[in-house]
């Protein structure tokens, strides 16, 4: 396709590099630049607590090696955009100059949650989202810091506690609600990761929220005091409470934004030739039920990127994801989840399957409809195959299709235990349906675990 | 460090430190009588000449002996090589044996105090050091703080270790006699095992064994709960212990030819020399089946178990440079190189020594059958040729001695004419992959990074693509490190095993194809 324009993203997140990516293999022509203030080249934002833990280098976790860009003639600039001028269709940098697209891209990802928490800008508070968080937490916890304190129990959460306990800094959680994620896990989920999360000797509040963070003369974090009254001595705090979209800087435009940039099921912002993907967009409708109007995790990132890379070469398809997936690690304890399992249900309307191994770090859940029909799974400590889970799902299997044939989903490595029989015979007891396990080989019985 | 780590590194300290000293201990006395008995008759009168002035003398150390020694022979073969008089030149290398045999050393009286507070204490401390680790923790697999390890992470203490892992190598292959105290350490292990005296190889073999079996242990603490990697590292451990060191001394202790019944050719690039030929063949039935035996695994052992597990049957399960590799060089795994770069060298550089081996094995066999009449001594050449540049320098010097500067498996990857071997069926004929798990990759890194053949694992999960290499000895750390469940060994039907899916699963909006 010959098309010759320049179009510019903002942001080199998974959003805008698959959006960059996507354009070059549909597009010989197009001319793309990619800007971005927090690197030069793409990295893996997942990865960062790994790099603090000493698992990777900071170069790891960039997904293509530098001369990637220059072959595939995706220009990359390292600078901070300061403002758009919407109507020039120019960008102003913060070190001066301008630079002009013919269509903008934005993607500009998130930033940690703030909720004025008096001495929520402390020295030795942060949150955990960019390159320079990650610079920081360095330089918070280079000495001095035996106990932190994190708010927010969850995924970003989980992660600093893990960074935190690499350097011997023991961790207290304060969590609003009644579980470790409770907002998002079912009440036995949230009890198992909670459990795990004590026996790393970390220590979980509950129902704790955070009033206010104390400081030292030096306007250095030295304690937090709860809601309920208690005091926290602590040198650092996590504030890990969710994400907000990283607008300000398109604040006060004429660009229409509500906590995220307003977009369309194409992407379109009401700018003519200005889109927005990833954390900061907001759609004006949730794209599926049951999906939230901002979608902040890294695959739907992906896919927004994919899809609008194809609308700006070819005839504009409107958004449509798939079977909701979604995947994290809990210290050791792995999590995926496919389809839609709330937090909470009305045991009218709907039904589930739960098993948990005796060892409480295994389990699955299966999220039923009143038709029998598989809504989606949470599973826990080991692992299922997305494929298997993505079609039954979208094809509406029945829960007994979806036990019978479900040594089919397994992801685990050889040799692991067998889950999928076990669960299969919890299933069989609870329903009264005969299920077929197979046959384990010899080989496996002699070699693999035991339940 | 708990307490006892701490004991545990100062007894490893202290017993490598014991290690390296002993070569210096004792005094060299050569005799008429060793030089007679310890040479070939075509070369006796000679020797006894050249080496006359040695002869009740004592040396206080090896390097006084081995230089005089060495000055003789020089002097001596250096005129009939000025003199173009290749066929009186004594080509033989008499210095290892001559050397033990005139050592006077008190290893030799008490070799088991010696080999205890060396190899002994190493292993011990070993043992202090590794038990410890992980204990109340929830198992899990941990790289914390890989990267910020001197030993790991190419600090001072990673030189130090690859300079003494270099030095060791190069004495060990090309300066033996050097060695002689170490060797009469494990003498009597040797007698006992097999009737026969001690050599270098012995030695290397009994110490190459126990590094594999404690550092597998180590693999057991560091992969806990990982059943797939219990398993494997427990074969390698197997396989090294029985088939590579034991049996082919209880071999030999009954007559027979020493036979490893795992090590396959090209690998074993000295399969099919004449002096193997000839002592299988001369060994009657047992001869005869240890020569089919051999032949099978090269034409249908490695084609059949490729084709149905890939090749980390044998590259990650079987293999002894696999057995050390995956233990021993387990903490230097991340420092493979993952560049594209690196992948291009590796396919040139791994394919030509392949080439090399057959082309070599090839004129070896007609040049045997048409009894050395098509090439004479040429063969002879290309094996010292060979057995230097590839079987010692590469996989020795350069496969160990480089871990913890190019990761551990630098032979494996760059220079193994079985590994190519292998790799061609697995990459071309195999059922074996590593399913990537629809869209779940986060593109972390942790696959490539903890690659050690240098895989850039990332650069197809991150795609939803099944990762199919020549190069991958399945070892299963990827699989095991990724935190999100991506990945997958798997052995499965051929047809869907490379798939290129332009949209990943998960996003509905568009159709592509492929």
């Amino acid at each position: 396709m010959s098309n010759t324009h320049h179009i510019v993203i903002l942001g080199n997140g998974i959003a805008g590099i698959t959006c960059a990516r996507q354009l070059r293999k549909q597009s010989d022509s197009v001319k793309i630049t990619v800007i971005s203030g927090e690197s030069t080249y793409f990295f893996s934002r997942t990865a960062l607590m790994y790099v603090f833990m000493g698992h990777m280098k900071f170069e790891h976790t960039q997904p293509y090696e530098n001369w990637f860009w220059e072959k595939n003639r995706i220009e990359l600039l390292e600078k901070w955009v300061e403002r758009v001028d919407f109507a020039e269709k120019e960008l102003h940098f913060q070190s001066g100059g301008k630079f002009s697209y013919d269509q903008l891209v934005l993607a500009t990802g998130s930033k940690p949650n703030k909720f004025g928490w008096p001495g929520q800008d402390l020295q030795g508070v942060q949150g955990l989202y960019s390159k320079q968080d990650l610079e920081l937490m360095e330089q918070n916890t280079s000495e001095g810091v035996n106990h932190a304190v994190i708010v927010g129990g969850g995924l970003i959460g989980i992660e600093m506690a893990e960074m935190l306990a690499y350097k011997g800094i023991s961790v207290t959680f304060l969590v609003r609600e009644t579980g470790f994620w409770r907002n998002v896990l079912p009440k036995e989920e949230s009890a198992l990761v909670g459990r795990h999360v004590s026996e790393h000797h970390m220590n979980l509040r509950l129902e704790t929220e955070l009033a206010e963070i104390i400081p030292d003369e030096f306007g250095r974090v030295k304690a937090v005091r709860t809601n309920k009254g208690e005091e926290l001595p602590c040198q650092f705090v996590g504030l890990t409470a969710g994400v907000t979209p990283n607008i300000d800087f398109l604040k006060e435009t004429d660009l229409k934004v509500n906590r995220g940039i307003l977009v369309d099921s194409f992407f379109k912002t009401n700018i003519p030739d200005v889109f927005a993907i990833g954390d900061c967009a907001e759609f004006h409708e949730p794209p599926a039920v049951g999906r939230n109007k901002i979608e902040q995790v890294w695959y739907t990132g992906r896919m927004h990127g994919e899809t609008l890379a194809y609308n700006l070469l070819h005839d504009p398809v409107p958004y449509q994801p798939g079977v909701w997936f979604n995947s994290a690690k809990f210290l050791d304890i792995e999590y995926q989840t496919y389809g839609w399992v709330p937090s909470d249900w009305s045991e009218e309307a709907f039904n589930s399957f739960y098993w948990e191994h005796e060892s409480g770090k295994v389990s699955i859940r299966l999220f039923i409809d009143h038709e029998n029909k598989v809504l989606g799974v949470n599973n826990f400590g080991f692992r299922l195959s997305h494929s298997f889970f993505d079609k039954a799902i979208k094809e509406r299997w029945e829960v007994v299709e979806v036990i019978k044939r479900l040594e089919d989903a397994n992801f685990a490595p050889e040799f692991f235990a067998p889950y999928i029989q076990a669960i299969q015979s919890a299933f069989q007891k609870k329903s009264g349906i005969a299920i077929k396990l197979k046959k384990r080989t010899f080989i496996q019985k002699l070699l693999g675990a035991k339940l | 460090m708990t307490f006892i780590q701490r004991i545990g590194v100062f007894l490893f300290l202290a017993g490598l430190l014991i290690f390296s000293g002993i070569p210096f201990l004792g005094e060299y006395m050569l005799t008429e009588e060793q030089v007679i008995s310890l040479t070939k008759d075509i070369h006796q009168d000679n020797m006894k000449n050249i080496l006359q002035p040695m002869f009740g003398k004592v040396y206080s150390n090896s390097f006084e002996f081995l230089g005089e020694f060495n000055s003789l022979m020089n002097g001596y073969n250096d005129v009939l090589k000025a003199e173009s008089k290749w066929d009186q030149v004594i080509w033989d290398d008499y210095s290892f044996p001559l050397a033990k045999a005139a050592l006077d050393s008190p290893v030799q009286d008490l070799p088991f105090l010696f080999l205890a507070s060396s190899i002994g204490l190493v292993i011990l401390g070993g043992l202090f050091y590794i038990l410890p680790k992980f204990r109340d923790e929830p198992s899990g697999i941990k790289n914390n703080g890989i990267f910020h390890s001197s030993m790991k992470n190419r600090g001072w203490l990673g030189m130090i270790t690859g300079s003494y892992l270099i030095l060791f190598y190069v004495i060990l292959y090309w300066f033996p006699a050097y060695l002689v105290n170490l060797v009469w350490m494990v003498e009597p292990i040797s007698l006992s095992l097999s009737g026969n005296p001690a050599s270098q190889w012995f030695l290397y073999g009994l110490i190459y064994t126990l590094a594999i079996l404690v550092m597998g242990i180590r693999m057991f603490r560091k992969y806990r709960g990982n059943r797939y990697q219990e398993v494997r590292t427990a074969s390698l451990m197997f396989f090294q212990t029985a088939f590579a060191f034991l049996i082919p001394e209880i071999l030999v202790l009954l007559n027979q030819p020493y036979f490893d019944f795992k090590n396959i050719w090209p690998l074993d690039y000295s399969f099919f020399y004449d002096y193997r030929i000839e002592s299988l063949t001369s060994s009657g039935a047992i001869g005869m089946f240890m020569l089919i035996w051999g032949i099978l695994l090269i034409v249908l052992g490695v084609p059949l178990f490729t084709y149905f597990y890939g090749k980390r049957w044998y590259c990650s399960w079987v293999c002894g440079c696999g057995g050390l590799a995956e233990t021993v060089g387990d903490p230097y795994r991340q420092l493979s190189d993952k560049s594209l770069k690196s992948w291009k060298i590796e396919q040139y550089l791994i394919h030509s020594v392949l080439v090399l081996a057959v082309v070599m094995t090839v004129l070896t066999i007609v040049n045997y059958f048409s009894s050395f009449g098509l090439l004479g001594n040429v063969t002879n050449q290309l094996h010292s040729f060979y057995g230097f540049f590839i079987g010692s320098a590469f996989a020795g010097v350069v496969g160990t001695g480089f871990y913890p500067f190019m990761g551990n498996r630098v032979w494996c990857r760059f220079g193994c004419p079985l590994a190519a071997y292998l790799g061609l069926v697995q990459r071309f004929k195999s059922r074996f992959r590593i399913s990537t798990n629809g869209g779940q990759c986060i593109s972390c890194g942790n696959c490539s990074t903890y690659c050690e053949m240098g895989i850039d694992v990332r650069w197809y999960a991150q795609r939803g693509q099944n990762i199919v290499r020549s190069s991958c000895v399945g070892c299963g750390v990827c699989a095991s490190v990724c935190p999100r469940g991506v990945l997958k060994l798997e052995n499965g039907p051929e047809e869907g095993r490379i798939n290129d899916m332009p949209i990943i699963i998960g996003n509905d909006s568009i159709k592509l194809n492929a």
